[in-house]
């Protein structure tokens, strides 16, 4: 919707772009201006993708050519010996830490986006009282910060056992107060309260309509919370930090940062955690290019209410 | 189905909660209102249609259990990971050891009232990592605000070429998480291994990214690099939501490009302007990731950089919990305060510029 608008501006833009062209006067600063602003978008799209192309690069580099800043030669591509070097490090920790991020995240991210969301459309779709001040807590929650939690729900694992266990960050990161937030807004915009009354007059049950009708449209809201989780989880390193002593039981993000310790100690660390980095990285990439339908309208939605 | 050990018994209490508040609220509304359905979305006009009150009572308590249901989950996660960690860090930061060091147990403890609080706020280390956090939200927010919003006009301008390719350049390091792009950019900051130092070397520049001076701009770029094209795009969402005959209105009045984008479409997104500075705010006080990963490298970055890391280091390298939790209510009530500030100070902002931009508006 908003997209066309846009697109409709950028119309009558243009054309007051070219209208007045007739002066060369006029026409030379705005050359000038047009210039400038394609160099300072180029050159902000450069600070953002040369360290994204560093990782590629020295990924594929052994060793010595890391060290010796020679990236741009591909004489030493070894980056199927570094692969496999990854893998075999530590008797194959990164393969386990790569499956236990995934885990957390995608398991975590697809529970926490629906319970957020069915949270979220029951404050937009039902009146109770109180209503807002419930909302304002859970909104409080956005701003807590985690360092806050983290002793508390320590001391909480340490005491149900659930310490250095699977559960010990799987349940806290469900967590997601943000996500209500979004569901309340994407609810209000894709689900209008007609359909909800007539669902009532057939007669379907609240929970039915919910499950069957209102989940449906709702589905790019669902997304977009889940891809905002996953990101969130995939990021996650303060809690695992807290919570895990076993190894095993890392994602990825806290075993890297263990590997660099070693790094400043044992150099051959260097490929591996670069290596592991690049990797590291590809899943959100791969989540983001799919789901790019998705999330564009929702990011929308949530920004511009 | 996962988080589940202790569901059942506070999904029955929630609910049966929430039918209790029903028939309170079933009387309200039969007086306040005459909806048919109670349940329907709020601040919608009622249509007078009148129903049997038995039927709207059971209708009304259907509706507000499946509410009950349907919020339940979370509100089970609210209470169990964030209310009773919230009140145990205040509990705790008023309970002390009085023999530190000899292990630690409930039973130890002792009430030991503003003991911790006046721990922290006198130990030069805590004071030291607010005073780094203050310059660091100083430097970051303003810088962040502003190129996110530059980029975002010149977006919108319509002269950028590909702009769809710059904007996915631009946001691809969101995807990028936190400790991986620290470690990129430490490897960038680090002597042999980056081809940045290695270029500026060879033009005879030798700077260390590092150093006592340079290690906090270096962790705000850091942050810059991460969260950029995150927040351009939802500037940019906000300006493709401008009305277009705002715009047009500025070009016929004359304003050249600048003027329009600095005069009319920024006060127009002044409410994303505010949300985004008030998360980078929020997420910048609990600065924790970066110079934790940096430490490893850097002796520059004690263990008590940041207040983030003073609990840190407290909680499990010291064990003290009295004074951990006492460091993290006290970064609690920052962070409250200032964003609580944020927002007054916004809307005292809002409430004086509304007339002139109904002006503007009016031209």
């Amino acid at each position: 919707m908003s997209m066309g608008r846009a697109r409709d501006v950028r119309g009558v833009r243009g054309v007051r772009v070219d209208g007045p062209a007739g002066a060369s006067a006029a026409l030379r600063p705005r050359l000038l201006g047009r210039s400038t602003v394609n160099v300072v978008v180029a050159v902000s799209v450069l600070y953002t993708l040369l360290p994204v192309l560093w990782l590629v690069l020295a990924a594929t580099k052994g060793s010595d050519a890391l060290f010796s800043s020679d990236l741009l030669s591909f004489r030493d591509f070894a980056l199927f010996s570094n692969v496999r070097a990854l893998f075999a490090t530590d008797g194959g920790l990164y393969g386990r830490w790569y499956v236990n991020s995934l885990l957390y995240a995608v398991l975590g991210a697809a529970l926490g986006a629906l319970i957020s969301v069915a949270c979220g459309y029951a404050f937009d779709k039902y009146r109770f009282r109180h209503k807002e001040k419930l909302f304002g807590l859970v909104l409080a929650a956005v701003m807590v910060p985690q360092t806050v939690l983290a002793l508390p729900l320590y001391l909480m694992a340490s005491g149900t056992g659930v310490v250095n266990t699977f559960w010990a960050v799987f349940v806290p990161v469900l967590f997601n107060p943000f996500g209500v937030y979004l569901g309340r807004i994407f609810s209000q915009g894709y689900v209008p309260d007609e359909v909800l009354e007539a669902a009532r007059v057939d007669g379907a049950g609240e929970l039915a309509t919910y499950a069957k009708v209102s989940l449906r449209m709702l589905v790019p809201g669902v997304v977009t919370i889940f891809l905002f989780q996953l990101t969130g989880i995939w990021n996650n390193f303060f809690l695992p930090l807290v919570m895990l002593s076993d190894q095993h039981l890392y994602p990825v993000s806290l075993g890297l940062f263990t590997w660099n310790s070693q790094a400043s100690v044992t150099p051959d660390y260097y490929p591996v955690v670069i290596t592991g980095s690049l990797l590291a990285v590809l899943p959100l990439i791969v989540a983001f290019a799919l789901l790019q339908r998705f999330w564009r309208s929702g990011l929308t939605a949530g920004a511009v209410k | 189905m996962t988080p589940e050990p202790a569901g059942p018994a506070p999904a029955a209490t929630g609910a049966g909660h929430r039918s209790d508040h029903s028939s309170e609220e079933a009387g309200d509304t039969s007086m306040t209102t005459t909806a048919p359905w109670p349940a329907a979305g709020e601040g919608r006009a009622p249509a007078a249609v009148p129903a049997p009150r038995g039927a709207r009572r059971t209708a009304r308590r259907r509706a507000l259990g499946a509410c009950g249901v349907l919020m339940t989950p979370f509100f089970v996660l609210l209470v169990t990971v964030f209310l009773i960690p919230v009140a145990t860090a205040v509990w705790l930061s008023f309970f002390g050891s009085d023999e530190p060091g000899l292990g630690f147990g409930p039973e130890r403890t002792v009430f030991v009232g503003l003991r911790s609080y006046a721990a922290v706020l006198t130990d030069p280390t805590f004071l030291s990592g607010l005073g780094v956090v203050a310059l660091y939200c100083l430097l970051y927010i303003p810088l962040m605000v502003l190129c996110a919003l530059v980029l975002a006009l010149l977006l919108d301008s319509g002269v950028v070429r590909l702009r769809a390719w710059a904007q996915l350049g631009l946001f691809l390091p969101h995807a990028v998480p936190g400790i991986i792009a620290a470690i990129i950019w430490l490897y960038l900051y680090t002597p042999g291994l980056s081809p940045v130092i290695d270029l500026l070397g060879r033009a005879g520049v030798t700077v260390d990214f590092l150093g006592i001076h340079t290690v906090v701009p270096s962790i705000v770029n850091i942050a810059l690099w991460s969260n950029l094209g995150y927040n351009m795009v939802v500037f940019y969402a906000a300006l493709q939501a401008v009305p277009r005959e705002v715009v047009e209105a500025a070009v016929v009045d004359g304003a050249g490009p600048v003027r329009t984008a600095l005069q009319v479409k920024t006060p127009l997104i002044r409410a994303s302007i505010v949300m985004v500075a008030m998360f980078t705010l929020i997420f910048a006080l609990q600065l924790f990731t970066e110079p934790m990963l940096l430490s490893q490298s850097t002796p520059m970055i004690s263990s008590r950089f940041s207040p983030s890391m003073y609990i840190y280091d407290a909680a499990f390298n010291r064990n003290n919990y009295g004074l951990a939790s006492a460091a993290s209510v006290v970064l609690l009530v920052c962070t409250i305060a200032l964003s609580y500030g944020v927002t007054r100070w916004t809307g005292r902002l809002d409430a004086r510029s509304v007339p002139d931009e109904q002006q503007e508006a009016a031209v």
